[in-house]
């Protein structure tokens, strides 16, 4: 079904007379080191999306299929944004591709929409790329009468994303870098503590590495205030056909593709989900090893 | 047919299939089975007795007329036989090599009293196989303008688009995943059913006319109701591809996976190939959980991607075990072990599996279906190392579609339809294959995919026939 189109050895492209979608980049540009906005042209992704809902890529016909959170569609135009952090093989294939290339599958929307109520004070928290997936949300949530207050936090300065999208739609926002080279130094988690220490919470989410999402909820937690996080379990289909997507969550087994991959921070076994992470790593390093090699 | 030549039939033996060596074959992922000739297909099809009443019929779920496709290979021609086996049968390169045939037409045939009974499945595959490589399939009628959706390319729904696209309607599928065939590419394993047989099938409804459209998750994407916007029905054939599991302590350990996930990552991300970017997780000793063909598939594909060794445990005995025949033969000669009547009750390990739990069981009498059951026989618990685990212990329905307003649900998650048509409680609806029954086989997908067509057909021909009343 698909060609092969033969003008780079990575890609082929699906020919356009079989196929009516070809993901063609239209725009991609690096917003921070290893970080890659792409606009893609996904029309039916576009055009169903919701926040909190994410697409699964393959960059090549041989690719792995790995998840995505869409940043922002545009139904009219037909395209979606994804901001890739290039972390291993497929992230960082897709991190070298450029507008007038194509991504050879982006399918979805996937996964269960964010919650987006009138919640009150509403905090979003990003780390790191964690940012751009907590970003459409802020964004509804902000839409629907919440007081906003985002908190952003990364490394160093280069590595802060989105700050001024945020600045746009949040009441106010936060940024903290570890090593105090932008805003505040120290972690996101001390600038939440800040804030819950002073007004009342009504809601957190918190989305960035599992660390993160572990300590947030750690602190919220004994505030009861409630909190989602959004998990990054290793998936495959997407759809509920594989469980490898499991987590635990309230002592129940979960498929993170269909039931998420937002949940009750207070539930989840954050444990576990580091613990299955970590399944392929000996895999991934080399994989790693011979793109940096070719 | 005069006695004498019914009582020499009855002596020939089954003509074998010829099949690539168990040691040589169990390191790659080339089909085993390697097809009749010509030859060995004339000589097999003429042991058929050519019973006035084939009772062989009764055994296939969608009633392909055997005695006279055989007869037509006895006879050389196969063309006529391949038209013959199409009329009832839309997969027969598939069901040829998929079918539980000992269960169905095989398990009918009256040889199977005397002798062996004709090798029924072996011919199918043969007559399809050689149809593929020369003619086409019989043309449509003139097109309708009317539109229909299936969604899901399993069988149901390749079945279903073949029919509704020679009734003359435009057909477009919609898959969530990005390649047709449903459990055809993503399950069943290349070594058993070569991708290039799905392929063709794809291929071949392409040519006439009928769209693809991958990555298109419906219900997350486009709902049914906005399907019928667009369309003027809507086949639904998305499979039970929802994989259980056990529900005991450790499951979640690294190293547990589902039969899908292990067999996804091999037969639809090509994880077996040397350059791929997928991994898989094989590990020195497999253990896999279940005695259906998901598991017997599991536990082959686990000895060609390295495992030193390969055990199946299932609760019950080899007799009750689901999966075909052969499968259990084939795995055997590739050096498989079957351990019967035990039962894991907790797996154990730090971070990664690393023992696994079983517990004996015991038959108890038949019950009023005539079938055993079995329990645990208490404190006889052993524990066994283990590398991995691979769940095959079945599929629930796939639930993306499940809160689709107007669409009435069983209290097992399956979709509830007429029988006959296919149709559902929603008007314009109708549905087939394993979202309909639960995990069945390829040949009732197929079929019911089939019969749906013809209930979109009859719908779409006569104008808005009330949604069927299912009570
Ligand atoms: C719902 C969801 C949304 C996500 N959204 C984004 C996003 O918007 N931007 C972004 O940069 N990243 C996002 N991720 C993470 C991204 O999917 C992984 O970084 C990516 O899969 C890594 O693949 P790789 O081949 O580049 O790296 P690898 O070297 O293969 O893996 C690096 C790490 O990524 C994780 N990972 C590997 N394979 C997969 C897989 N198939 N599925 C999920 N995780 C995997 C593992 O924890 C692994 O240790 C999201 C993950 C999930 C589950
Ligand atoms: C490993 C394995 C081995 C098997 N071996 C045999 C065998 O030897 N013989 C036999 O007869 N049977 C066998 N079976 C059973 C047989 O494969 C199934 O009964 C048959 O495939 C069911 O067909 P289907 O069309 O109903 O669904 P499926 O084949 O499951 O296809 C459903 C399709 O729908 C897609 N889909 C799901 N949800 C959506 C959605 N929301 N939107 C769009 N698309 C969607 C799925 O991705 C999939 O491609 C086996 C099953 C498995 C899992
Ligand atoms: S479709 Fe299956 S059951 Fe029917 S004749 Fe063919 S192999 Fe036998
Ligand atoms: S029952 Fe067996 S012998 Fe009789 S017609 Fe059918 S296949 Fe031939
Ligand atoms: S990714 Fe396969 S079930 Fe969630």
């Amino acid at each position: 079904m698909w060609r092969q189109w033969g003008r780079t050895a990575l890609l082929s492209r699906p020919d356009p007379a079989d196929h009516d979608v070809v993901y063609a980049i239209q725009d991609a540009r690096f917003i921070a080191p290893d970080v890659k906005r792409f606009r893609v042209d996904a029309p039916r992704v576009a055009r169903y999306w919701k926040p909190g809902q994410f697409v699964i890529v393959r960059a090549t016909d041989d690719g792995e299929r790995i998840p995505l959170t869409v940043v922002e569609a545009d139904p009219g135009a037909g395209t979606i944004d994804l901001i890739v952090q290039g972390v291993g093989k497929t992230t960082r294939t897709l991190n070298a591709l450029t507008s007038g290339e194509w991504i050879h599958d982006v399918a979805g929307p996937l996964g269960s929409p964010s919650e987006i109520d009138d919640f009150g004070t509403t905090i979003v928290v990003g780390g790191g790329v964690g940012t751009a997936i907590v970003y459409p949300t802020a964004r509804a949530l902000a839409r629907a009468a919440n007081r906003v207050i985002a908190i952003v936090g990364a490394r160093t300065a280069d590595l802060l994303i989105l700050v001024e999208e945020l600045e746009a739609v949040a009441d106010s926002v936060i940024v903290t870098t570890d090593d105090g080279t932008a805003g505040r130094s120290g972690f996101v988690t001390d600038a939440l503590a800040e804030v819950i220490s002073v007004e009342h919470v009504d809601r957190v989410i918190a989305i960035g590495p599992l660390q993160m999402m572990a300590a947030i909820s750690q602190l919220t937690r004994p505030e009861a205030i409630p909190t989602i996080v959004s998990l990054n379990p290793i998936m495959v289909d997407g759809t509920g056909m594989c469980g490898g997507c499991r987590v635990s969550v309230g002592g129940e087994t979960k498929f993170a593709c269909v039931d998420g991959p937002e949940f009750d921070a207070h539930g989840v076994d954050f444990d576990l989900l580091r613990m299955r992470n970590a399944t392929y790593c000996d895999f991934e390093r080399r994989r790693l090893e011979e793109l940096g090699s070719t | 047919m005069t006695e004498s030549t019914r009582r020499e039939r009855m002596k020939m033996p089954r003509t074998a299939m010829p099949e690539r060596d168990g040691r040589n074959r169990s390191t790659d992922f080339e089909e085993v089975n390697l097809g009749y000739t010509e030859q060995l297909a004339v000589l097999e099809a003429s042991r058929c007795l050519q019973c006035a009443r084939p009772v062989c019929v009764d055994g296939c779920p969608v009633g392909v007329r055997i005695g006279d496709f055989v007869a037509a290979v006895a006879d050389r021609r196969f063309d006529d036989a391949a038209l013959i086996v199409s009329e009832d049968n839309s997969l027969p390169a598939v069901c040829g090599r998929v079918c539980p045939q000992e269960h169905q037409c095989e398990g009918a045939c009256v040889m199977g009293r005397r002798s062996s009974p004709i090798a029924i499945g072996h011919l199918e595959r043969f007559v399809a196989d050689r149809a593929a490589a020369s003619s086409g399939r019989p043309s449509g009628s003139a097109p309708t303008g009317k539109t229909v959706a299936v969604v899901g390319s399993g069988p149901a729904g390749l079945a279903c688009a073949a029919d509704l696209a020679r009734f003359g309607h435009q057909v477009t599928v919609y898959e969530a995943l990005h390649q047709a065939g449903g459990v055809l590419v993503y399950g069943i394993p290349e070594y058993r059913l070569p991708k290039a047989v799905v392929a063709a099938e794809v291929a071949q409804l392409e040519h006439e006319g009928v769209r693809f459209e991958m990555n298109a998750p419906i219900g997350r994407a486009e709902s049914v109701d906005d399907l019928l916007e667009r369309h003027d029905a809507v086949f639904i054939g998305v499979g039970a591809g929802l994989p259980k599991f056990l529900d005991v302590a450790g499951e979640n350990l690294v190293g547990v996976q589902s039969a899908n996930e292990f067999l996804t990552r091999v037969n639809l991300m090509g994880a077996n190939r040397p350059q791929a970017e997928t991994p898989v997780l094989v590990g020195r000793r497999v253990a896999v959980i279940g005695g259906g063909n998901t598991a017997l598939d599991a536990v082959r594909t686990a000895v060609r991607t390295g495992a030193e060794s390969a055990t199946v445990y299932y609760r019950r005995t080899e007799d009750e075990m689901p999966a075909r025949t052969e499968e259990i033969r084939h795995a055997r000669e590739e050096g498989v072990h079957f351990e019967f009547l035990l039962n894991p009750v907790a797996f154990g390990g730090e971070t990664r599996v690393e023992t696994m739990r079983l517990i004996r069981m015991r038959q108890t009498e038949p019950g009023d279906d005539g079938r055993r059951g079995v329990e645990p026989i208490d404190g006889s618990e052993v524990d066994v190392p283990v590398d991995t685990v691979v769940v095959a212990v079945g599929n629930a329905p796939n639930p993306m579609l499940s809160s689709t307003p107007g669409l009435r649900m069983s209290r097992w998650g399956t979709i509830v339809t007429d029988p006959d048509t296919g149709m559902t409680e929603k008007a314009g609806v109708f549905a087939g294959g394993d979202i309909v029954t639960g995990g069945a086989t390829v040949i009732l997908a197929m079929g019911a995919g089939r019969r749906a067509a013809k209930g979109i057909d009859g719908y779409l021909r006569t104008g808005a026939v009330a949604a069927a009343s299912l009570d």
